[in-house]
């Protein structure tokens, strides 16, 4: 909060904190635990075992999901971010025109709606117009469900920046479109790379929409995941699930270090 | 023309390709949702009938349309199944949003109150599991709450009960995964207005004597409404409709909407039905649905200039 | 009362104006911020555009940059329209309050962005950009970013991208702002010599009048919309139009009374308390007031003279009895609040000249206040 410098937590906010977090990275430490257990059984510990990645070499329908998940993922992603962003332009700097109230509640919708009614609808458009359902559809579908988040992060940055910057532009010489590209792009391309991560941890994240408008012999990873999570626990699940709880997290670490990094390349030449 | 025409000018151009794309793949779709509503069921592919041929003349398409009607919605109001499900799909989506606030609350109060700095990485640490895969933290708590999983274990070696506690299939585990999985939509807009607000309002209360509880009741639980409602609206709306967490975490005895039209679409291939429920559930959630859109384009156009 | 806009003789000769603003009228709504505003610039002036906020001053210098356009009248600049013309192609460039460089560029890509723009070969640029530096005295800041600058360099730098196009006219909107007073002061020298050297015609929008006089050649009043005064800053402070100029461009006494004799050149007029008359000369460039009843004096603080009341008169055809209520030492001069008979309370502005020999009034002492005729100036707006 702005306005006062305050000393330290209240013991009462403090442990609502610890509280908190401890609740998010619970499980998700144990999983990641377990998928080192040498035994099968949860109840006992058989000491630190990689036989359940091992078993995950072995296992192809994972893999495969696996790869399709990430190619699904690459593409949805830059779909929506390309769409996501030309969006938030048009609502930030359009000024009013025909057609954006209806433009911003589509946009603001999927956000959420439920996955069960736009998979639902997604479906019935594809098998009314005779589309072959795999790996084009998945992509639409989650390039649909993602630009909107997209949208909503870049607007944000947008309206965050200085209008006088894109006058100074103009009064420099440059049309309008070459003042966007040379000076707004820059100052909002760390929304735009956020948004493209978020948008494809949600892709790969995503079960309903996925089951939904998938086709046969294309399952993503959290359809294989869910088919055999429905048989119960098993430490194979363990193992993957943690893969990908490491992958994500390292994406994220390094895409905070790049930015981090980024922002402090000229400090050391500073003298101030 | 003034600066701000001479952008709005090719700014617009820019909505073109996503206007076209929402309207072809988000409102399109759900003008077929409608129309298979007021399909029948028939065992064929696609199974549902009429087809609406769009090759074959105004007339065989007028004959198509002539053969729709609400026969399926009658059936979804009528059976008592279908409307349990919607009254405990909203109830539970009501007590689960309750129980966000009251827990997010604090959290995100403690996470507007620690220094700058510390901020940053605390919203990362929220905003991290919440990027981890959402199917995998179910799954995790699947994990923990078997029957022989690590929370029976710890009450057992703790003397608390006597024998393993069923967690698993209890609506108990549905809240917890539900809690679990919407605590980053709960936490983060309400950190974000909290963390806006001006410290000094409260102590200028206190200087007026208030006390410290007085103070935030009067001050900055009135202020923070606004993240509240972003906040409860983000959880509430989308939890409506859950299938995943009721699925795995909840007893089959009652079902959530989310489900039962997962069931009528997957198991029973009931296309049209399950259709009518989603044009049904849409009409429910079409209040709250305003409400977010219209709190959201004040929240990010409002802004700006 | 009208209103109107008064020229001094001091106008340049408006042959070939650089800039011609005529008659040009914004509204935002039903708020009229520049109202049927008329002025010509000549090549080489140093314009300042003064007046409180809100005055319209700087919708008028965003419409010469082309960021907004007007709702009537016509800019034309070397005597063409500039209406049609977009801010990217105007000869015109802007130094804005906020200075607005890019974040993401350093100083040497912040100067050299317009040149760029104007398709430069690289050769040029470069040498151009190290001349505006080594101008505004930044060598050696080439590599930083705006972030690394203090205020007083980030202004220098959008002063040299703002110069390095070689703009036919600059416009500076309240370009020291920012800056604390000492530094404002030097920056106010710096920018007052820079421009005679260039020679290039530059407009600034100040709300501070000492500012304004002290850098500008020609400045023009703005009030609600209104140009209401074009001049020299001597002409303005001399000769201001109206009661409201008087005191918005630095202290005034204003002593109001009825007419009781005029002429082309002077005007006297009696006070409330039926005995005293004073005489002062006309505004040259005020309407020759038909009859008005009324009338008001103006007198700087600096042009009263005071002396003990039992002091013998030096013959002032002005003279008036009162009271010191407040003495306030200000180190260069001392300002003396008298309280005249009849209630009326004047400002009298003395220079510390000499240590010695300082005036004895202190407060309460009976003094009389004088000035001369040619020292008081009629109002009558």
């Amino acid at each position: 909060m702005r306005g006062a410098s305050l000393k330290g937590l209240s013991v009462f906010n403090a442990v609502a904190l610890a509280l908190g977090l401890a609740f998010l990275y619970l499980p998700i430490l144990i999983l990641v635990v377990y998928s080192f257990n040498a035994s099968k059984l949860v109840t006992v510990w058989g000491g630190w075992s990689l036989k359940w990645y091992v078993e995950l070499l072995n296992d192809r329908a994972m893999q495969d999901a696996a790869w399709m998940s990430l190619r699904v993922g690459v593409c949805a992603a830059t779909a929506a971010t390309v769409l996501g962003t030309l969006a938030a332009v048009a609502l930030s700097r359009g000024g009013a025109f025909s057609g954006r109230t209806l433009m911003s509640g589509m946009l603001y919708a999927p956000l959420v709606m439920p996955e069960v009614i736009t998979g639902l609808s997604l479906l019935l458009l594809f098998v009314a117009i005779g589309a072959e359902r795999g790996f084009w559809t998945v992509v639409i579908a989650h390039t649909t469900l993602t630009m909107c988040f997209v949208a909503v992060i870049v607007q944000s940055r947008l309206s965050g920046v200085d209008r006088s910057l894109e006058e100074a532009a103009m009064d420099l010489g440059c049309s309008p479109a070459q003042a966007f590209v040379a000076v707004t792009l820059p100052l909002i391309a760390p929304a735009i790379a956020a948004g493209w991560m978020l948008a494809f941890t949600l892709s790969l994240d995503d079960l309903v929409i996925a089951s939904f408008t998938t086709g046969p012999g294309s399952a993503t990873l959290p359809i294989r995941i869910y088919s055999e999570v429905r048989l119960g626990v098993r430490p194979e699940i363990n193992a993957i699930c943690a893969l990908v709880i490491v992958a994500v997290a390292l994406l994220i670490v390094a895409a905070s270090l790049i930015t981090k990094f980024a922002g402090h390349r000229h400090d050391a030449a500073a003298p101030l | 023309m003034s600066s701000r025409r001479i952008f709005a000018g090719p700014a617009r151009l820019a909505a073109i390709a996503p206007y076209l794309w929402l309207l072809l793949f988000f409102l399109l779709p759900f003008g077929f949702v409608v129309k298979i509503s007021l399909s029948q069921t028939v065992i064929a592919q696609p199974p549902y009938a009429p087809v609406v041929p769009l090759t074959g003349g105004l007339a065989a398409m007028r004959d198509a349309l002539a053969q729709l009607d609400f026969g399926n919605f009658a059936a979804l109001l009528a059976d008592e199944l279908y409307v349990r499900s919607y009254l405990r799909s909203l109830a539970v989506a009501a007590t689960s949003t309750a129980v966000l606030v009251l827990i997010g609350y604090p959290v995100a109060y403690g996470m507007a109150r620690l220094p700058l700095a510390r901020q940053a990485v605390a919203m990362m640490l929220v905003i991290v599991p919440f990027w981890t895969s959402f199917l995998i933290r179910i799954y995790a708590w699947i994990n923990v709450l078997q029957h022989d999983g690590l929370l029976n274990q710890v009450l057992l070696a703790l003397h608390i009960v006597a024998k393993p506690v069923v967690w698993l299939s209890t609506d108990a585990a549905m809240y917890l995964g539900i809690v679990y999985s919407y605590a980053p939509f709960m936490i983060l807009p309400l950190f974000a207005t909290l963390a806006k607000m001006d410290h000094s309002l409260v102590e200028a209360a206190a200087d007026l004597g208030c006390s410290r509880a007085k103070a935030f009741w009067l001050v900055t639980l009135p202020l923070s409404l606004p993240g509240i409602a972003a906040g409860a609206l983000l959880c509430f709306i989308p939890i409506v409709g859950e299938f995943v967490i009721p699925d795995l975490l909840a007893g089959s005895e009652r079902l959530m909407i989310g489900q039962t039209l997962w069931l009528e679409f997957f198991t029973n291939k009931d296309w049209p039905v399950a259709s009518a429920i989603a044009v049904v559930l849409l009409a429910v959630l079409l209040v709250p649905l305003l409400f977010f859109q219209r709190l959201e384009r004040r929240n990010v156009e409002g802004e700006a200039r | 009362m009208i209103e109107t806009t008064t020229t001094t003789a001091s106008a340049p000769a408006a042959a070939s104006p650089l800039l011609r603003i005529a008659a040009v009228t914004k509204r935002f709504g039903d708020f009229v911020a520049v109202d049927a505003v008329s002025l010509d610039l000549a090549a080489g002036e140093f314009f300042a555009l003064l007046g409180p906020s809100g005055c319209g001053k700087t919708t008028l210098l965003r419409m010469l940059a082309g960021f907004e356009a007007p709702d009537a009248g016509a800019i034309l600049l070397d005597g063409e329209d500039v209406a049609p013309v977009l801010p990217h192609r105007r000869p015109v460039n802007m130094m804005f309050q906020n200075y607005a460089l890019f974040p993401h560029l350093s100083v040497a890509d912040n100067v050299a962005f317009g040149l760029r723009r104007a398709g430069l070969p690289k050769p040029d640029v470069a040498r151009r950009v190290k001349e505006m530096l080594a101008l505004v005295r930044l060598e050696g800041f080439e590599r930083r970013k705006p972030d690394q600058l203090s205020g007083g360099q980030r202004q220098r730098v959008a002063l040299a991208r703002a110069l390095a196009r070689r703009p036919r006219l600059l416009l500076l909107d309240e370009p020291m702002a920012a800056l604390d007073k000492k530094l404002r002061q030097s920056t106010q020298a710096e920018l007052k010599e820079l421009q005679r050297r260039l020679g290039t015609t530059f407009i600034i929008v100040t709300h501070d009048q000492e500012e304004a006089m002290t850098v500008a050649d020609r400045i023009g009043v703005m009030d609600r919309g209104r140009l209401v005064q074009v001049g020299s800053p001597r002409d303005l402070y001399e000769t201001p139009a109206s009661r409201w100029i008087a005191g918005f461009v630095g202290d005034i006494n204003l002593i109001e009374g009825r007419v009781v004799a005029r002429d082309a050149t002077r005007l006297t007029i009696m006070l409330p308390d039926g005995a005293t008359t004073l005489t002062a000369l006309r505004n040259g460039a005020g309407p020759v007031g038909a009859g008005a009843a009324d009338g008001c004096i103006a007198v700087r603080p600096e042009k009263l003279r005071l002396a003990a009341a039992d002091v013998a008169g030096d013959g002032a055809a002005n003279r008036l009895a009162g009271q010191v209520v407040d003495v306030t030492y200000q180190g260069s001069v001392s300002v003396y609040r008298v309280a005249l008979e009849g209630g009326l309370v004047v400002k009298a502005a003395l220079a510390n000249a000499s240590r010695a020999g300082l005036p004895d009034l202190d407060v309460g002492r009976q003094v009389s206040v004088s000035f001369a005729p040619h020292d008081g100036v009629v109002l009558e707006a």
